[in-house]
């Protein structure tokens, strides 16, 4: 069997038909009982359980998942990747995130494609200027790289940008984070799965979550379709579905989910060769490794679990496009699709034990849980293995919301992430 | 050479030849021909290359579900990724086809298909990890992507969407959509019927058969004029993309010229899915030869666009639909030979030879197909193979509207399964194949589609077995995702890229379903199904967005005397989403001498877009009082308060000037930026928490123009307009005055520190009050007043602009205003998140920055103290001017700590530069406010 | 495009209206406690499923009741507030 992957094993298997390849991952039967039960198999659960397993040693791990792995927000976001925040908070968390990334392929044995092709934000006024040098100024004080751009630059960066003199949003300039990019998501779920399987992890498929087993006010295991399993330490990675894991461990959550639109192009040759956001607009572009233009925008102004594309927002999203980049009047819409996520008020995440003891949350992503996967499952693996916090999650805990310590972006930076 | 010109072919005007350009090859083609049936007639085999392996590919279907035959439309119109099926021939176009180097008929990549072995599906999941990938990225991504983008050219242009409603949306004009439009007509329900192909009819225009004694051809025809006549809108060319909430059609229609597709939203009570179903390949070994086409589309070709696609071609199927393929060729002259793998062998009764049970194990030949190899070894010289291997009804729509899809053994086919509210599905997309079912009674004489049986592709098949052709996944790539235990379906989809290209996997899914469910020893239905997510088939972004772009993209707000400004040169930029005079002048410099000669003397400022929303009635003063951070209750008649709304959770929303018109009549003045947030905010807690009854909200503030004169002679210059009795007028007061018969409202408030007044009038009656204002204030040498003018008089004082000397952390503290936090007993907005434990750690004070340099500090820098080893920021400068009346730098900042540190030096971050400045009073001009009343 | 029946104007597209939290979170008076007060403020049911909801028609400015599934997006009632059944 053909365990390890690279070129070499590659093409030994195409002498013998690609027939020695190991399962990336087994599907084992859920045990009794775990030393850590993880609800979610995204990428949050994944990774969490990896580490877990490979750098706190801990031996019986499950990761309980409802559908197929990496089928959430995992599998159907557009791949940005990032550390270009405003507070030290938020910056400490996803630097972590972006550096784990850029590893990531070697540690894991699986290439998850990370391209660092930088993300440029386009600024439209001389106001949002000076905003932008905050941020940036921002940025470099919290140890990440950043530059602010003048028109001239992002012209000869991205040619293709729309510099007429009526366009609706000028350039002025832009922040830009040469480190940010894309990886590709679905590699990113099974890598750590992979990896997390080859270290003893179970990961359990179609077995959903259906309730909690408390003894004594503390959580003990799960109720699932197949079967109770008990842990010592019970965590939820379940993006889209924090709100109804809550309900049925009796608690709330300061979040509401929404829906979140994402599209892709069909497929062309490379034009375009960064991630770019307009604010302005709302929209965000990048060209997959396929040539797809993956496109996003905004949340859908109504809340909803319909997972699910609809149209006003995509004519929004797609109108912004096309004022951004003229050239793609020639591109048509190949795949509209939508994705749940849980928004909390300051948009930024929460991690910590849940108001039922040992129930842990690594929830609250919004838009931007699939950046922050390295780290998300570095800090969680420390909570569940330690109880307490690492120092990057601790301002994240829940309890800033009893406190006031809200961690609101777009409070700082002016421009909403 | 194999496929020719016949004599068949309604859909030609054979008067009418053109000529179009195929990778700079000339093609003849005939008015009504596609481009495909155009290449396909001048024996062009070789349409494709495939983007991994770069194999020869030729025409598979007929309409949106070939997956091969894509080209690049070149010229003035750019169009990638054009299927040349759907594409009409006209004269003068050119094609150039994709992944071929230089051409699909030569490409010299065509040697990797011989290193297939080594980069199955998934392949680079598992490689490229050293020493980078951004080593292999460019290479890589060169490779993939379908056609090219033209930097020169134009796209599609814009197009108006429409919004229809209906009683009912017919999707589909074959058979079963006509039938079911007429009965809607008849029945006096308003109907509209679309189509995607260039007229009604679908299968009938092609397929023998004969209705009410009409060729099917005419009655389709008949119909289309029947449905008319009855009212019937009919869309050709007109795709259904997908299905949405609430009962909501997309449908693309495509228009003539340049024009995007035009979006229709159709709402209709009742939508009936009569959208067909797709045929279906079999597996076998080099399936994917040009050559090897659908056997309807062969038919089709050949009736519709007089087309032989073979003269010697060896038909496969599993059904009898295949045997209206084999006569017509036959009749034209083709040699055919007829695999009838259901087993039926009525030989002699066809002209043609019928072997029974004998599936091909492969297709033979390298650039297209020379024969086939049967599995009884019996070797068959062809041309063409045309295959059936059933059909797959087309529940795209019925699954976006989240019906739930069931398995039907017989048919080998997911068919709708619940009843969708609204939704109705009939015809081939319900698994009725036969025509006299779909007709009944109604003297229907047509071949019978004999059952739906499939071949599916089975494990440790001999050869590469196609699935999907444009995204290069063969059966051993399924085999492959399974032995590594990525068996769900949609682990399938994106391990192996399997129908997830341009055509959606219309004729690969189901193929790729069927051999994962083999190889895990599951049933179909267990496997699952994948989501049909739209749009059905591409549609142009442009489609989308409308008109929706330029100046029609979120409009910008616009002043009453936008005109009268641009002919005083003013320079307009945005500012809170109204357009408005940033300086009045050729260049910059006009801001500072506008400063300046305001202060001297008097300014002229259109400050229309300033927020007047009434609030009226005998609770508004109670009302009031609950908004504001501040007490507004004990606000004295005709007198005007400043004040803050804080957000529930306690930081600055805006701030603004109250005005008190009588006992129960207010005038909120918020910012421009804020009106309809603050117009929201108020209906919001007055519907909360008021009695309706008791309290109103009204917005004025488009009804008129606010005209602001500033500066020490701003009284004697209303004065000499006429408006008297000003001498009375205090600072914060409120009066009424006339403009040749018009009220006009005058509040002495200042934005700028002078004496100054705002004068709202209607805004139709603007414009002769201004003048009056600029030649009246010739005598005073009056200056206009831009935008940014006004933001270094407003900073000169250091008065605040929500947004951006204030952030979304900022409680009115911060700005120094510690009053009603610690004295006011009512309750108000925001008030208890004020005392949450954050409020004091993340405090900071609004303070002024003074410059040790000439230089003017920049706007962004941040304040920065090192703390073990780090630089850590302290606030940050949000505010910065040169000062032409102070003559030097000024700048504001949120500073922690700030108001206790006035004097001190600190050190600013910009940009990798440290400069130091003097952290001093916020108010840098006249802090005693004797210029108020100068 | 959803429809949302404003109980005032009828039924109208989804781009109208702004949605403004859960029914009943009422506000809590000015000496409550930091835990009620921060749960007002902040935590929520987010329902999946069906879910009952102030929303405003920002088109007549009225705010109103409704009823609506969080996963199908049936709407299954709208009520004036005060009004509800």
């Amino acid at each position: 069997m053909t365990r390890h992957y690279s070129a070499l094993s590659v093409l030994k298997e195409g002498m013998c038909g690609q027939k020695g390849w190991a399962q990336a991952w087994r599907s084992p039967q859920p045990a009794k009982r775990y030393a850590v039960v993880i609800i979610g198999g995204g990428g949050q659960g994944l990774a969490t359980a990896y580490y877990l397993a490979k750098t706190h040693g801990v031996k019986r791990i499950a990761v309980i998942e409802r559908g197929w792995l990496g089928g959430g927000n995992t599998g159907r976001n557009t791949t940005a990747i990032r550390s270009n925040y405003y507070y030290p908070e938020s910056t400490e968390l996803y630097d972590l995130s972006l550096r784990l990334y850029e590893t990531l392929g070697r540690d894991l044995n699986y290439n998850i494609m990370l391209s660092q092709r930088g993300m440029m934000q386009i600024v439209s006024s001389p106001g949002e200027m000076e905003m932008a040098a905050r941020q940036v100024n921002a940025m470099q004080l919290n140890g990440v790289q950043a530059e602010l751009l003048d028109r001239a630059e992002v012209q000869r960066r991205v040619p293709i940008y729309n510099y007429a003199p009526d366009a609706r949003y000028p350039v002025y300039g832009a922040i830009f984070q040469a480190r940010a990019g894309i990886a590709r998501h679905d590699a990113v779920a099974w890598g750590y799965a992979r990896a997390a399987d080859a270290l003893g992890v179970d990961i359990i498929q179609q077995c959903e979550v259906q309730g909690f087993v408390v003894e004594g006010g503390r959580c003990v295991g799960v109720q699932t379709s197949r079967g109770e399993i008990r842990a010592d330490r019970v965590g939820m990675a379940v993006a889209g579905s924090s709100g109804v894991m809550a309900e049925k461990a009796g608690f709330r959550l300061p979040i509401t989910s929404y829906t979140l639109q994402a599209c892709v192009s069909e497929p062309v040759k490379p034009i375009f060769d960064t991630v770019l956001v307009s604010p302005m607009t709302g929209a965000y572009v990048s060209q997959s490794d396929k040539g797809e233009m993956v496109i996003g925008g905004g949340l859908d102004r109504v809340p909803s679990y319909g997972q699910r594309g609809n149209l006003p927002q995509l004519e929004t999203v797609l109108s912004g496009v096309l004022e951004m980049f003229p050239i793609f009047r020639q591109l048509r819409l190949l795949r509209q699709w939508g994705g749940t996520v849980d928004v909390t008020p300051d948009s930024s995440p929460i991690f910590g034990e849940s108001p039922l003891p040992g129930l842990y949350i690594n929830g609250g992503w919004g838009t931007g849980g699939f950046k922050a996967i390295p780290a998300g499952g570095t800090l969680f693996a420390h909570i569940l293995a330690s109880g307490g916090h690492h120092p990057i999650s601790a301002p994240f805990d829940l309890n800033r919301f009893r406190t006031g310590h809200l961690l609101d972006e777009a409070a700082g930076a002016g421009i909403a992430h | 050479m194999s496929g020719w010109r016949t004599q068949t072919g309604w859909a030609l005007d054979r008067c009418q030849s053109l000529t179009f350009t195929f990778d700079g090859k000339t093609i003849p083609a005939l008015k009504g021909d596609t481009v495909a049936s155009a290449l396909l007639a001048s024996g062009q085999r070789i349409v494709g290359r495939s983007f991994k392996y770069h194999r020869p590919r030729g025409f598979w279907g007929v309409g949106s579900e070939e997956p091969n035959g894509i080209a690049d439309v070149l010229g003035a119109q750019h169009r990638p990724n054009v299927q040349m099926t759907l594409e009409p021939a006209v004269q003068g176009l050119c094609l150039q086809s994709i992944n071929g180097h230089p051409s699909a008929e030569h490409d010299r990549m065509a040697f990797l298909d011989r290193f297939s072995r080594f980069i199955p599906a998934a392949f680079y999941y598992k490689t490229f990890m050293l020493p980078d990938w951004h080593l292999f990225e460019p290479r890589i991504r060169a490779m993939a992507g379908l056609g090219r983008l033209d930097p020169a050219a134009q796209g599609f242009g814009p197009s108006v969407p429409i919004n229809a409603t209906c009683d009912v949306l017919v999707v589909g004009a074959g058979p079963a959509g006509l039938a079911a439009a007429r009965d809607a007509a008849k029945a006096g329900r308003k109907v509209i019927l679309c189509d995607e192909g260039l007229r009604a009819g679908g299968s009938l225009l092609y397929r023998p058969a004969r209705i009410d004694g009409q060729e099917g051809r005419d009655w389709a025809a008949a119909m289309g004029a029947d449905l008319a006549s009855l009212g019937v809108r009919i869309l050709t060319r007109t795709t259904a993309f997908g299905r949405y909430d609430h009962g909501l059609t997309g449908l693309a229609e495509a228009q003539p010229g340049t024009a995007a597709p035009r979006i229709w939203r159709v709402r209709a009570a009742e939508t009936i899915l009569a959208t067909g179903a797709i045929e279906r390949s079999l597996p076998f070994a080099n399936n994917d030869l040009p050559g090897v086409m659908s056997a309807e589309a062969g038919l089709h070709y050949l009736n519709r666009f007089g087309v032989a696609v073979g003269r010697r071609v060896v038909i496969a199927t599993t059904n009898s639909s295949a045997y209206d393929t084999a006569r017509a060729l036959q009749q034209v002259g083709a040699e055919v030979t007829l695999l009838d793998l259901h087993g039926r062998s009525d030989a002699g009764q066809h002209p043609f030879r019928v072997i029974a049970a004998q599936p091909i194990e492969t297709a033979l030949g390298r650039r297209q197909v020379e024969a086939v190899r049967l599995t009884s070894g019996e070797r068959i010289e062809a041309d063409t193979v045309l295959v059936s291997g059933g059909h797959t009804p087309s529940v795209h729509l019925y699954s976006q509207a989240q019906g739930r899809l069931r398995w039907d053994e017989s048919l080998q086919a997911f068919l709708p399964g619940d009843p969708v509210l609204g939704l109705c599905v009939i015809g081939a997309a319900a698994g009725v194949f036969d025509l006299s079912r779909i007709l009944p009674g109604q003297g229907v004489e047509a071949t019978s589609h004999g059952g739906n049986a499939a071949v599916w592709p089975k494990p440790m098949a001999k050869g590469r077995i196609w699935l999907d052709m444009q995204n290069d996944v063969t059966a051993k790539d399924v085999e492959l995702a399974h032995r590594e235990n990525l068996t769900s379906v949609e682990h399938l989809k994106r391990y192996t890229t399997l129908g997830m290209a341009n055509d959606q996997g219309k004729t690969s899914n189901l193929p790729g379903l069927a051999l994962m469910a083999e190889l895990t020893g599951r049933t179909i239905p267990e496997t699952g199904t994948t989501t049909y997510r739209p749009p059905f088939t591409p549609v142009p972004l442009a489609s989308f967005a409308g008109l929706r772009g330029g100046q029609f993209m979120n409009p910008v707000r616009r002043l009453p005397l936008e005109a009268e400004h641009r002919a005083d040169g003013a320079l307009f930029r945005e500012y809170g989403g109204w357009l408005r005079p940033a300086w009045y002048g050729a260049d910059e410099s006009a801001v500072l001498r506008e400063a300046k000669a305001a202060r001297q003397g008097v300014g002229l400022f259109d400050g229309s877009p300033l927020g007047k929303i009434e609030v009226i009635g005998p609770d508004a003063a109670k009302f009031l009082d609950f908004i504001y951070y501040n007490t507004m209750s004990t606000l004295k008649l005709e007198r005007c308060r400043y004040g803050f709304v804080l957000t529930e959770g306690g930081a600055v929303y805006d701030d603004g000037v109250l005005v008190r018109l009588d006992e129960n009549r207010f005038i909120v003045s918020c910012s421009s930026s804020h009106v309809q947030g603050m117009g929201f905010l108020l209906e919001e807690w007055r519907q909360d928490s008021f009695d309706r009854s008791r309290v109103v909200i009204h917005d004025t503030t488009a009804n008129y123009a606010t005209l602001t004169v500033t500066g020490p002679k701003s009284r004697e210059l209303l004065q000499a307009v006429g408006f008297a009795a000003l001498d009375d007028l205090p600072h914060m007061a409120l009066t009424f005055s006339q403009f040749e018969g018009i009220e006009v409202r005058i509040t002495r408030v200042s934005f700028t520190g002078d004496r100054s007044y705002e004068l709202s009038i209607r805004a139709d009656h603007a414009l002769g009050l201004w003048r009056r204002l600029k030649e009246a204030g010739r005598a005073f040498a009056a200056v206009l007043l831009g935008g940014e003018a006004l933001m270094i008089l407003r900073a000169e004082k250091g008065y605040i602009v929500v947004g951006k000397d204030t952030d979304g952390r900022t409680r009115p503290m911060d700005l120094g205003v510690y009053g009603p936090f610690e004295k006011r007993k009512g309750e108000y907005l925001g008030r208890r998140s004020l005392h949450l434990p954050a409020v004091a750690d993340q405090a900071r004070d609004l303070v002024g920055l003074e410059s040790l340099t000439a230089a003017v500090l920049p706007v962004g820098a941040h304040v920065v103290e090192t703390v073990g080893g780090k630089r850590r920021s302290r606030g940050f400068v949000t505010t910065s001017h040169y000062s032409p009346n102070l003559n030097r730098p000024i700048a504001m900042g949120l500073v922690e700590g700030g108001s206790t540190r006035v004097g001190e030096i600190v050190t600013l971050y910009h940009l990798g530069q440290q400069v130091q400045a003097r952290i001093a009073p916020v108010c840098a001009l006249d802090p005693k406010g004797r210029l108020l009343d100068a | 495009m959803q429809l949302f029946t404003c109980p005032f104007c009828g039924p109208r597209p989804e781009t109208e209206f702004h949605f403004g939290g859960d029914a009943g979170n009422a506000r809590p008076g000015a000496e409550a406690s930091a835990i009620d007060w921060t749960d007002y403020l902040f935590f929520r049911h987010n329902r999946k499923g069906v879910a009952r909801e102030i929303w405003m028609h920002m088109s007549c400015r009225e705010a109103f009741l409704m009823e609506r599934d969080t996963v199908t997006h049936a709407v299954t009632a709208t009520h004036a507030l005060g009004s509800e059944a």
